[in-house]
């Protein structure tokens, strides 16, 4: 690892630099860590008098149980639809941002802001817009002869915490894709031009494929974002319903082990989102390592 | 821009007034309920202009609350969120500082582990070991309090990594002259690398600032204490009441208070906002 050429000789100095930071991660990272991983091997009795180490049962049952499979399937849907949605309202808006140069700084400093709107307020305010007898939308909605309820409809109710995520997630995107549009040397849409590409045509086969980086790093940060940050915007709103139709992983686990208090799953579960976490973290270290190139 | 294409033009800034509609929608709608009484809302048609009660709903939530749904005055948790919000950013900030320093300029047996030890939180967000976590800060004694609230979120790989970025950067020459002149490792820190970090140091700042702000998982799980309860939690319990229609006026009164802080810092320092943001993904 990396040092300077020239170093401090100071023998007990570096350890007491450390301390803080080592103490808390010890103290409120590493060991409950390592406490959920003990613990997804055992299971406790209904009254909390005996516990019994039951190997891998724990995690037998999440997956033959169709709540923890439908938490999966609801979580692969609202996380691609997420990172989708998201992505190519993102995409569409830089693009044309790109093209202005004037106006280029106040259309971002108009589009970042939801940004700093905490996931549980943006849920609040799409469920105001949405809310079944007053909400705006549902209103338009329903002259459109759409009878929205977020409150009974398993798709509206996905439906709406998508929309809530996405809206605030639009600015993140925004930014990493307009300084990756604009890392594009001019250059090369010039001869493009020249050689008599028109703009629709240049986009797809010069600008996309050189933004591949950016859009793959992006697609990381989008999936965790919706993987663990929303847990605020299914809190607020839906609370994991109608029927479970929004209860992804995270709620789940939250739900479990401090409404349901079955620790022993609730432990399983972390675990396995641990290493969920862990292999998009090193998904995208690697990416840095070595940027897609073509 | 390569060739003047009006009709293109044309289309982008439609594109991008449309963006930025949709994305101040949601908004703008909040502040309107916010103007509002609320028997308003009773006739089932939202109103989409402001109202005379803006004053009147504000002044009532940042003074008294509502406590018919166990919500403190918001003036209380927006001070609960500011102390939140500065003890995290200030509290991440200082400790990646002193461990980054450590790393760059020392060697030390362990050093690697350390290394590992303070990455690996990257990988062990709150959202994935909430009950264990819980246990641990409920046997240290520090539900309802501050320290609860703060200390457990302050470890910071990301502000670790950011500084020990930095400090591989800044040229060998300037220690290698501060130990000819005689400074410890001490006064190095303080009088040139600090001061050499400034614009890296505020840049996170304002990142960890809205960070802590929007912390929700967290105090919904260590306060039970209303004294303790930060805004954006808050927003919740008067938004989540059982039987009634929620009170719509002061809840879009308190969600447009919850946001205006982070909100007002990203527009304000919208250049450190960037580059805060571009560079704790590196």
């Amino acid at each position: 690892m990396q040092t300077k050429r020239t170093i401090f000789s100071n023998k007990g100095l570096p350890y007491a630099l450390l301390f803080p930071q080592l103490a808390i991660t010890a103290i409120f990272f590493l060991w409950p860590a390592g406490q959920a991983l003990w613990q997804s091997f055992l299971r406790q009795d209904a009254f909390g008098f005996r516990t019994s180490f039951v190997g891998f049962s724990n995690f037998l049952d999440l997956f033959t149980s169709p709540q923890y499979l439908n938490s999966l399937s609801v979580t692969a849907v609202f996380a691609t639809s997420v990172a989708a949605l998201s992505m190519s309202v993102s995409l569409l808006l830089a693009v044309a941002a790109d093209r202005m140069i004037r106006t280029r700084n106040a259309y971002t400093t108009f589009l970042v802001w939801p940004y700093a709107v905490a996931p549980a307020v943006a849920g609040i305010l799409w469920w105001f817009m949405f809310n079944p007898s007053i909400g705006v939308f549902s209103y338009v909605l329903d002259m459109l002869n759409y009878n929205w309820n977020h409150t009974l409809s398993r798709t509206d109710a996905m439906l709406l915490v998508i929309f809530a995520s996405t809206w605030k997630q639009i600015s993140y995107n925004f930014l990493f894709f307009l300084a990756g549009l604009q890392s594009i040397p001019a250059s090369l849409s010039e001869a493009a031009a020249i050689d008599g590409a028109r703009p629709v045509k240049r986009f797809f086969t010069i600008v996309f494929p050189l933004l591949s980086p950016t859009t793959f790093f992006l697609m990381v940060v989008n999936i965790t974002y919706a993987m663990f940050d929303t847990f605020g915007i299914i809190h607020a709103t839906t609370s994991g319903g109608p029927a479970q139709a929004t209860n992804i992983l995270v709620y789940k686990v939250f739900n479990d082990g401090f409404i349901g208090l079955n620790l022993g799953s609730s432990a399983a579960q972390s675990v396995i989102l641990m290493a969920i976490v862990i292999s998009l973290t090193v998904i995208q270290f690697r990416y840095i390592e070595r940027r897609v190139e073509y | 821009m390569v060739e003047n294409r009006p009709l293109l033009t044309f289309l982008s800034h439609l594109v991008l007034i449309i963006g930025v509609l949709i994305v101040a929608f949601p908004v703008y709608i909040a502040i309107i309920a916010s103007t509002r009484a609320s028997n308003e809302f009773l006739s089932g048609l939202i109103p989409l202009l402001p109202g005379p009660h803006l004053v009147e709903n504000y002044s009532r939530m940042l003074s008294s609350g509502v406590s018919t749904s166990g919500a403190p005055p918001l003036g209380l948790m927006m001070t609960n969120s500011l102390i939140m919000a500065l003890v995290i950013a200030i509290g991440k900030i200082a400790i990646s500082l002193l461990s980054a320093f450590a790393i760059v300029y020392f060697r030390f047996p362990f050093r690697q582990l350390a290394f590992w030890a303070i990455f690996i939180t990257l990988m062990l967000p709150v959202e994935v070991r909430i009950l264990p976590t819980f246990e641990v800060v409920a046997n240290l004694n520090l539900l309802n309090s501050y320290v609860g609230l703060t200390v457990p979120l302050i470890a910071s790989a990301t502000a670790t990594f950011l500084f020990r970025q930095f400090f591989l950067t800044v040229p060998d020459e300037l220690m290698e002259a501060a130990r000819v002149d005689g400074a410890g490792p001490m006064k190095f820190f303080r009088d040139i690398l600090l001061p050499l970090s400034r614009t890296n140091i505020a840049a996170l700042f304002v990142i960890l600032f809205i960070y802590g702000w929007n912390q929700y998982l967290w105090p919904l799980l260590i306060t039970t204490d209303e004294r303790y309860y930060t805004v954006v939690m808050g927003i919740r319990r008067l938004a989540a009441t059982a039987d009634t229609e929620p009170l719509w006026n002061v809840v879009m009164a308190s969600a447009v208070l919850a946001m205006l802080p982070p909100v007002l810092v990203v527009i304000f320092m919208q250049r450190l906002f960037v580059k805060g943001l571009v560079e704790t993904e590196k």
